[in-house]
């Protein structure tokens, strides 16, 4: 089976003329099928960068880099936006839609699967939210709803739409000690149950155990990978 | 997404509804102007009519000989034909003295002469010399002409110098040029008016047998008679009424002008109501569009947004029309209403108004960068 992630030789710069300043240098990456991978490393080393490359999000200036069989260095607009629907995201914030309940933020995610019905598809979400343990919150706003709850419903939106990569960048942040180990662990036993890779981003030296691979950037380098 | 933010969503919609209501008044004033101004035309029980070339409008209407109206009956086709004088008098205020400008009509009273049979009922009593019919519906500052009418009392007043009695009221209606209207026969109107010749007529109505056809028949007396008169149809007397306050004067465009005001001010408001929404909402948008929709979905969402919004408007809009309309009716007697060709007018054009405006406020979605949100 072909890896979800293969990046090589990736260098990538922000700014123009004189301010131009490269912020990855010749990063290679791999990420197995149902691996899951940690990045940490000091802010601004480009670790975001990376996410949202693999996360299709911006265009690939230099090197090679494929997600889930598609090369991304030459894809288009349409492309890179097809290739969205299969990758799930959770962010620092959790990014929910403030005017809709926590049932219909996760339904925005299953609508992301266009061959099945209306009712399949809100079958999918309720199933989603209680499989983190929401299945009382259905109907709250996010407003409504604590930190640590916000990001599970975030989690179930990511996983709705059955990625076969989930990104997530400092899912953690803003949450305490407790429920942060809560929702990684969450995180990591759905996506095993799923066989989804995973690329977590993360600063909180608590929840590194949870990978099965660590990998540190410094400076926009890839530096060691721990087994 | 607005439904959250009920203090935006009520300007978003207040910005409608007045941008809809502008409208509605613009177009109904100057709808209800046009109309009005041939409020008399409209009775008239004639197929065709004479008028002189060098009558414009109905305050301005030349006179020409009554001749060419007989020689219109010779044309098999015609049935009937009534001369009508046709003039602005000066009507003294019975109560206050003072004087104004009224429409006076001549004609003979044993002749038919309005649609309405009830209009006619009362030409008899202008058989007497020195008799109106006075028009309801004119304007107070005539004086309580009806009121005291009404009440059994013997209204006199002053033409030009000449005493005259009102014998009847009528019902027709007020029009630009036209404060009041009143009725009198020939031979009083002649007394009026000594400076018309008894052989000059301003207008000739002419009845069709019900068979004929208008235009052909329009035609024949166009070649017959000399070109000292025009023939007109009815619609074409209409016509050319409304014609002259639309093109020669100014109401019809500060109308126009005033109702496109309302839409460029309603446009301003949607946009900005939008503009704002889309700007608070873009790390979501950001996100939705990280997650997988397209950019078209989103653009969607906006549209819908511009449509509800058009929708919601339009309903306060079209009711403060409503009732703007039944104020004016009472306060001008302008026969201004809701008829569904401005009902659809304005509603389109609230609708262009939201959807302009969601168009502009999607430029912004355009910025909603996904890079942007980790």
């Amino acid at each position: 089976m072909a890896s979800t992630v293969a990046i090589d030789g990736l260098n990538h710069w922000y700014g123009r003329g004189a301010n131009r300043r490269q912020v990855l240098q010749s990063v290679g990456l791999t990420i197995e099928p149902g691996e899951v991978v940690l990045l940490t490393g000091p802010s601004g080393c480009g670790k975001t960068t990376l996410l949202t490359l693999i996360g299709a999000l911006r265009k690939v200036q230099e090197g090679q880099v494929c997600v889930l069989g598609q090369p991304l260095n030459a894809a288009g607009r349409g492309a890179r936006q097809r290739l969205r629907r299969r990758i799930g995201m959770i962010f620092q914030g959790h990014n929910l839609l403030r005017c809709l309940t926590a049932e219909q933020n996760v339904q925005m995610g299953a609508d992301l699967l266009k061959d099945r019905s209306y009712l399949a598809r809100r079958d999918l979400s309720r199933q989603w939210l209680r499989e983190v343990g929401l299945g009382d919150h259905l109907n709250k706003l996010p407003h409504d709803l604590s930190g640590g709850q916000k990001q599970r419903v975030a989690i179930a939106r990511a996983l709705a739409a059955h990625p076969q990569l989930l990104l997530a960048d400092e899912p953690t942040a803003a949450l305490d000690s407790t429920t942060g180990r809560e929702v990684v662990d969450l995180l990591k036993r759905l996506a095993r149950e799923q066989a989804c890779s995973v690329l977590m981003v993360t600063h909180d030296p608590r929840i590194l155990d949870v990978a099965d691979r660590l990998v540190r950037m410094e400076d926009g380098r890839l530096f060691c990978s721990v087994g | 997404m607005l439904i959250r933010q009920p203090v935006r969503l009520f300007v978003a919609l207040a910005g409608i509804s007045f941008a809809g209501i502008l409208m509605f008044m613009q177009l109904g004033f100057r709808d209800g102007l046009f109309d009005a101004s041939v409020t008399v035309h409209r009775r008239f029980d004639a197929d065709l009519v004479l008028i002189s070339p060098r009558s414009t409008s109905s305050v301005r209407m030349a006179g020409f000989p009554k001749r060419r109206l007989i020689q219109a009956m010779a044309d098999p086709q015609v049935e009937g034909i009534t001369p009508v004088h046709w003039s602005l008098m000066l009507w003294r205020n019975p109560e206050n003295l003072s004087t104004r400008s009224i429409l006076g009509l001549g004609f003979d009273p044993e002749d038919p002469f309005f649609v309405n049979p009830e209009l006619s009922q009362d030409s008899q009593k202008l058989s007497l010399k020195g008799r109106v019919l006075f028009d309801q519906l004119s304007r107070p500052e005539f004086g309580p002409v009806a009121e005291w009418f009404r009440q059994g009392r013997t209204v006199e007043s002053e033409i030009g110098g000449n005493r005259v009695r009102v014998a009847g009221l009528v019902s027709l209606g007020t029009s630009f040029g036209a404060d009041g209207n009143l009725l009198t026969s020939s031979e009083t109107f002649l007394d009026l008016m000594p400076n018309k010749a008894p052989g000059s007529i301003e207008l000739g109505l002419i009845r069709l047998k019900p068979t004929a056809d208008p235009l052909a028949v329009q035609e024949r007396l166009t070649a017959l008679l000399p070109n000292d008169v025009r023939v007109l149809t009815k619609q074409g007397f209409i016509d050319f009424e409304q014609n002259y306050w639309r093109s020669s004067t100014s109401i019809g465009f500060i109308f126009t002008l005033g109702a496109a005001m309302g839409f460029v001010v309603g446009c301003v408001i949607v946009y900005q109501v939008l503009y704002t929404d889309v700007s608070d909402h873009l790390p979501e948008y950001a996100t939705l569009m990280a997650m997988g929709y397209q950019l078209k979905t989103l653009v969607g969402v906006v549209v819908r947004e511009g449509l509800i919004l058009a929708l919601v408007g339009y309903i306060p809009a079209y009711l403060a029309g409503q009732a703007l309309y039944w104020f004016v009716r009472d306060a001008t007697r302008l026969p201004v209403g809701m008829d569904l060709s401005r009902a659809t007018t304005v509603f389109t054009m609230i609708l262009v108004m939201c959807m302009l405006s969601a168009g502009l406020a999607m430029r912004r979605l355009v910025d909603a960068d996904p890079a942007e949100i980790f």
